[in-house]
């Protein structure tokens, strides 16, 4: 596996939508370099026949009837909203906006 | 008042005794919260808890059964939502936020009757292992303010070992509850995974959080769980066993098999004054009547790496929700996905950071078998390991921490040498098992924890171990000398 690099930190932290400043990007390169080292570890163990644990529950699908309930007040929910409209969260927009729409 | 109470059982008992009132102990918890020179709170909330205790007071004159926390004051960790008061997990991205409800857990206190003071430092979202990852500053240890209280949950460890709070409340997902017992000298526990509801905290590693207790006796541990634990409609991760895990409180030692596995004494880096510590509570074990078996955890070494995986990727996956729409900071960039790379830029910590784009690596196309997959698999090996050990032994006895108490600021600049304090507690949560730290002397002035492990849902065990130990000997009497 290769070391992690610079770059790929950049393009993993785009991923994880957080902005890096150019001295973050130096410094968690090269603690993230040493932390993978000491993870490389797991390829030397042999898990041919293992299977992953998908949880430590002795439980199956957990099933309950599907009930209406009351859900919380429209106005609780947008209480402490960054920025709204009415009753909508207000972002900038996602798509661009077609003409004919 | 003469000296607060230091334990539920105390608290209850000088309430029922009418020596003191559920709103006379609020205040005076208050006053010592309000002079806390740790830094342990990062609010108190003094109306709150004087309504709390004036329902407590009317609830203890009415006579009958009031629950035994009723009128208790404990310390919330401020990463367990509280309805109405702030709820910050330490981050700067969600300061200033009060949650729409309660955290089952909170609610099933408030229904007994406990006062509830004021939330508690951590580190950010419960990254870390010496609560230096708060953004609004570290804990000091009350054994000695140069040092660390552990982490995450220091400020509800720092709180109980000082006297500011009867209990306190903690999450653990590698050793944040009882590293931090280990390092500030009280008990911290862990109950097995399924146990209580996570309904209400916020999300950190699902599959391996946990809320457990910090107390200053074994006994308030297990009150504490008996009042938090049991299976809500609202986290299909509970579980419905039987929960009178006190039962066995009395019961000794003499007679059970408690395993010492090996691994967690060979490591290099394990102090040797905890080393010792640890070997003379085994030795105490052997007095009272236990049967001291050797055994094997080959895989102990292979927790940590098992642990970076996993963890960060469940946390990449749960903090996504952090992005500046619905609550908490914003800082505007150019386009929305500018917007959300500026705000989680901006609200998160360096560890923080560090962690999401560690497990976002780990998940991320290419990369999702050779880590993630590979760590689910060998979580499976440590878990089955466990599971053979304990068709062998009733419970295991080893150190919660390889180290105690280290200065602020000697390993803040080394991730992998903090990620190594939670050697020893991490194995626990990657197989689901309740642990257990107590105080079991001093090493350098500095508490030394004993961890006891049980096998899952064997609360009472555990319990009934770690009694026994405390009723043998006097560590869990010793005080910080800077809290009084």
């Amino acid at each position: 596996m290769l070391p992690i690099d610079r770059g790929r930190v950049e393009h993993v932290a785009g991923l994880a939508r957080i902005a890096l400043t150019d001295e973050e990007l130096d410094r968690f390169t090269g603690q993230l370099q040493v932390v993978l080292g000491a993870i490389e570890q797991l390829k030397d163990v042999d898990t041919s026949a293992v299977p992953p644990s998908a949880s430590v529950l002795p439980l199956e699908n957990v099933m309950r009837e599907d009930e209406p309930r009351p859900s919380l007040p429209v106005a609780v929910v947008l209480a402490q909203a960054p920025d709204r409209e009415g009753d909508l969260f207000r972002v900038q927009a996602s798509l661009e906006e077609r003409p004919d729409a | 008042m003469r000296e607060l109470p230091r334990t539920i059982t105390e608290t209850a008992q000088r309430l029922r005794a009418r020596e003191v009132s559920a709103a006379e102990l609020a205040d005076a918890f208050l006053d010592a919260a309000r002079a806390d020179p740790f830094n342990a709170w990062l609010c108190i909330e003094p109306a709150h808890a004087r309504a709390q205790a004036g329902a407590a007071d009317a609830r203890l004159r009415a006579g009958g059964d009031a629950p035994v926390l009723t009128g208790v004051p404990w310390a919330c960790k401020d990463i367990i939502g509280t309805k109405g008061i702030a709820t910050t997990a330490a981050s700067k991205i969600l300061a200033g936020y009060k949650p729409v409800y309660s955290a089952t857990v909170v609610e099933r206190l408030d229904a007994r009757g406990a006062v509830m003071l004021g939330k508690t430092n951590l580190d950010e979202f419960a990254m870390g292992s010496s609560n230096e990852n708060s953004a609004f500053g570290p804990v000091r240890n009350p054994w000695d303010p140069t040092r660390v209280p552990g982490g995450s949950s220091g400020g509800s460890a720092a709180a109980v070992a000082a006297g500011q709070a009867v209990f306190g409340l903690g999450t653990d997902t590698g050793g944040s509850i009882r590293q931090p017992g280990a390092l500030s000298g009280v008990v911290g526990m862990k109950p097995t995974y399924g146990r209580v509801p996570r309904y209400g905290v916020v999300a950190f590693a699902s599959s391996l959080d946990q809320v457990g207790p910090l107390t200053n006796s074994v006994e308030d541990a297990a009150i504490v769980c008996e009042a938090i634990f049991g299976i809500d409609p609202h986290d299909a991760t509970t579980i419905d066993r039987p929960i009178d895990v006190r039962r066995d409180l009395d019961a000794g030692v003499r007679g059970l098999r408690l395993g010492v596995p090996r691994e967690y004494f060979s490591p290099t880096g394990v102090e040797p004054g905890v080393t010792a510590a640890i070997r003379e509570a085994i030795a105490q074990f052997a007095k009272l009547g236990a049967e001291i078996v050797d055994v094997s955890l080959p895989s102990t070494d292979k927790g940590l790496a098992v642990y970076y995986i996993v963890q960060p990727s469940e946390a990449s996956a749960n903090l996504a929700r952090y992005d500046g729409v619905r609550y908490g900071l914003r800082v505007p960039g150019r386009d929305l996905v500018d917007t959300y790379k500026k705000t989680r830029g901006a609200g998160f910590g360096p560890e923080v950071k560090r962690r999401m784009i560690l497990g976002t690596y780990a998940l991320s196309a290419g990369y999702y078998d050779a880590y993630y997959v590979k760590a689910q698999k060998v979580r499976t090996i440590i878990k089955r390991e466990f599971d053979a050990v304990f068709e062998r032994v009733d419970a295991l006895v080893t150190p919660t921490s390889p180290t105690v108490a280290f200065p602020i600021g000697a390993k803040t600049n080394d991730p992998l040498q903090m990620y190594l304090n939670d050697v020893f507690t991490l194995p626990v949560n990657i197989a689901g098992l309740p642990g257990l730290s107590m105080p079991c002397g001093l090493s350098e002035g500095l508490p030394v924890g004993l961890q006891i492990i049980a096998n899952s849902y064997q609360e009472r065990m555990l319990f009934r171990v770690a009694a026994a130990f405390e009723r043998a000997t006097e560590h869990h009497q010793l005080r910080p000398m800077k809290a009084a």
